[in-house]
């Protein structure tokens, strides 16, 4: 997984291509945001431990003060800091996403 | 005679449904449930039903919603098994059945629940609105609303919520840093207590007896100790000291309590933000021992003869177990059940262990005493498994 992404991310650097991330990388980045940051912030983001990411609760907080929570964490919280699993453009681009283009989660689940 | 043929025949041959209806109850085999278990897949807000001893899926139920950090409890009868989803659904499932009997929406957001001693309440513990509701096992109906009203009227997360003896149930309130426990003797007036415990309760356990409520705290080093046989004497901090030197780690993934590994006088708790496991003496509740590992470690497991521990750790070790030899405390076995191993489960007497690993889409068993793998079944996303001997085990 560390190795994997550190190849991705030097691969990505050495063609210059840093600001969108590839489709399989973003699909990837959407499994991190429902799984992993979801067993904080709920698979469906509507807030858990952490608050909910929906992009109603996130209209009108800066988007690099967003991206720098996510690289940076929030000491003191339980927000941990995900610099070494994302890149800036990475988080960057999952912001955008959580804001504009809300990840809509698999139907199916809802009975 | 006519009218004999008429009754198997013509345009109501209610002979012919009477046969099958007869057949059908006369064929199936009649079966327990005690090998027996659900596996949550938290994507599809699907249940898989598995037989420990066929290692088969023998059963799927579907329409469960949001299933990320699932848990469930089983009737005392093993037949029913009561799931609790984020999205705050109480779902009633029957296992010989496969199939939803009941379902109510009872909160925005919930974190897991409880069934009380006697099986006849089932209590959600919620983070949205904070506080613990209480149903009747029998019908879902709610018998009692317990709001984790702290400060000036705010509502904290309710985490840790256990069953104890004394027909209780004990849990934390996240906000609040207090823990609570209530008597259902009478299930429409709860009996609350309210202890200070610490601040930031993220998650707890209740030993195997029933006489000690533990709870981890976020905010500050060390846990909450509370003694049921002896409430009054309050809250107790143990081993505050735990972590002084070393720094605090990036907590990826919270912990969980629930594998209570305590195994003769020695508790073995994973110490969030550190690559370790606590070894604690509870005659003095003092850390004797550290025991270092490669990551953070989220569930610790103890084989139910209590000869090995077994632990799997947060992201980005996830991709791990490790098995400690409770003789000499050490690492005898790493093993690589897949990406993202989220959850393990044995057998009630320990030969055999299941195992999810989420981002591979699969279950495996392994023999707990070679380590060899026995089986591997497909499920998508999976998350928790429960065999139905919980239904026996106070606290889980
Ligand atoms: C271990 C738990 C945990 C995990 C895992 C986690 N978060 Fe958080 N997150 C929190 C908490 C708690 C807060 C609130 C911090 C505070 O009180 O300010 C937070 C805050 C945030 C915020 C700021 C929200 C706001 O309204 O200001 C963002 C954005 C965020 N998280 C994104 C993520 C992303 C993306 C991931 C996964 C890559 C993630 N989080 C994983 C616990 C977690």
């Amino acid at each position: 997984m560390r190795f994997g992404l550190f190849a991705l991310l030097v691969s990505a650097l050495a063609l210059g291509q840093v600001s969108t991330p590839t489709p399989e990388r973003q699909q990837a980045l959407l499994d991190l945001l429902h799984q992993d940051c979801g067993s904080c912030h709920g698979m469906t983001l509507q807030g858990g431990l952490g608050p909910a990411l929906l992009s109603s609760a996130l209209a009108g907080k800066s988007e690099a003060m967003l991206a720098g929570t996510i690289l940076n964490g929030r000491p003191g919280t339980a927000m941990p800091p995900w610099s070494r699993f994302l890149s800036r453009e990475e988080a960057d681009w999952l912001v955008t996403q959580l804001k504009y283009n809300p990840p809509r989660f698999n139907d199916a689940t809802r009975p | 005679m006519r009218n004999f043929i008429r009754f198997f025949s013509g345009r109501y041959p209610i002979g012919l449904v009477l046969l099958a209806v007869l057949s059908q109850t006369l064929l199936a085999e009649p079966r327990g449930t005690g090998d027996i278990g659900l596996v949550v897949e938290r994507a599809t807000g699907n249940l898989t039903a598995i037989n420990t001893t066929s290692r088969r899926a023998v059963g799927k139920i579907t329409g469960l919603g949001d299933l990320s950090h699932a848990s469930l409890v089983y009737s005392p009868d093993e037949r029913y098994a009561f799931v609790f989803g984020r999205d705050g659904a109480l779902t009633k499932v029957d296992v010989l059945e496969n199939k939803i009997v009941k379902r109510v929406e009872q909160a925005h957001n919930s974190v897991g629940g409880a069934i009380s001693q006697d099986g006849r309440l089932i209590a959600t513990s919620n983070y949205d609105p904070g506080g613990v509701r209480v149903f009747s096992a029998e019908t879902l109906e709610k018998v009692a609303d317990i709001k984790a009203e702290y400060g000036e009227g705010q509502l904290a997360r309710v985490v840790g919520l256990v069953d104890a003896p004394g027909q209780k149930f004990v849990f934390s309130l996240f906000e609040a840093g207090e823990i609570w426990t209530a008597d259902l003797h009478d299930p429409k007036n709860p009996k609350i207590q309210k202890f200070k415990a610490g601040k930031e309760p993220y998650d707890a356990l209740i030993s195997p007896e029933g006489r000690y409520y533990i709870a981890g705290l976020f905010g500050e080093d060390g846990l909450a100790l509370l003694d049921l046989w002896n409430p009054d004497a309050g809250i107790r901090k143990i081993v505050p000291e735990y972590a002084k030197d070393d720094p605090k780690l990036p907590v990826f993934k919270m912990p969980h309590l629930e594998g209570r590994a305590l195994i003769g006088d020695y508790w073995f708790l994973p110490a969030v933000g550190h690559h370790e496991l606590l070894v604690i003496d509870r005659r003095e509740w003092k850390v004797v021992r550290k025991i270092a590992l490669d990551g953070q470690p989220v569930f610790v497991i103890p084989r139910p003869d209590e000869r090995q521990i077994w632990v799997n750790f947060a992201l980005p070790d996830n991709d791990r177990l490790d098995v400690i030899d409770t003789r000499d405390l050490a690492v005898v076995r790493r093993l690589t059940p897949g990406k993202a191993v989220l959850h393990m489960e044995f057998t009630p007497k320990g030969q055999e262990v299941w195992v999810s690993a989420r981002d591979d889409d699969r279950v495996l068993v392994y023999d707990t005493e070679n380590f060899r793998e026995l089986a591997r079944l497909p499920a998508d996303k999976p998350s928790g498994i429960f065999f139905t001997s919980r239904a026996h085990r106070l606290g889980l």
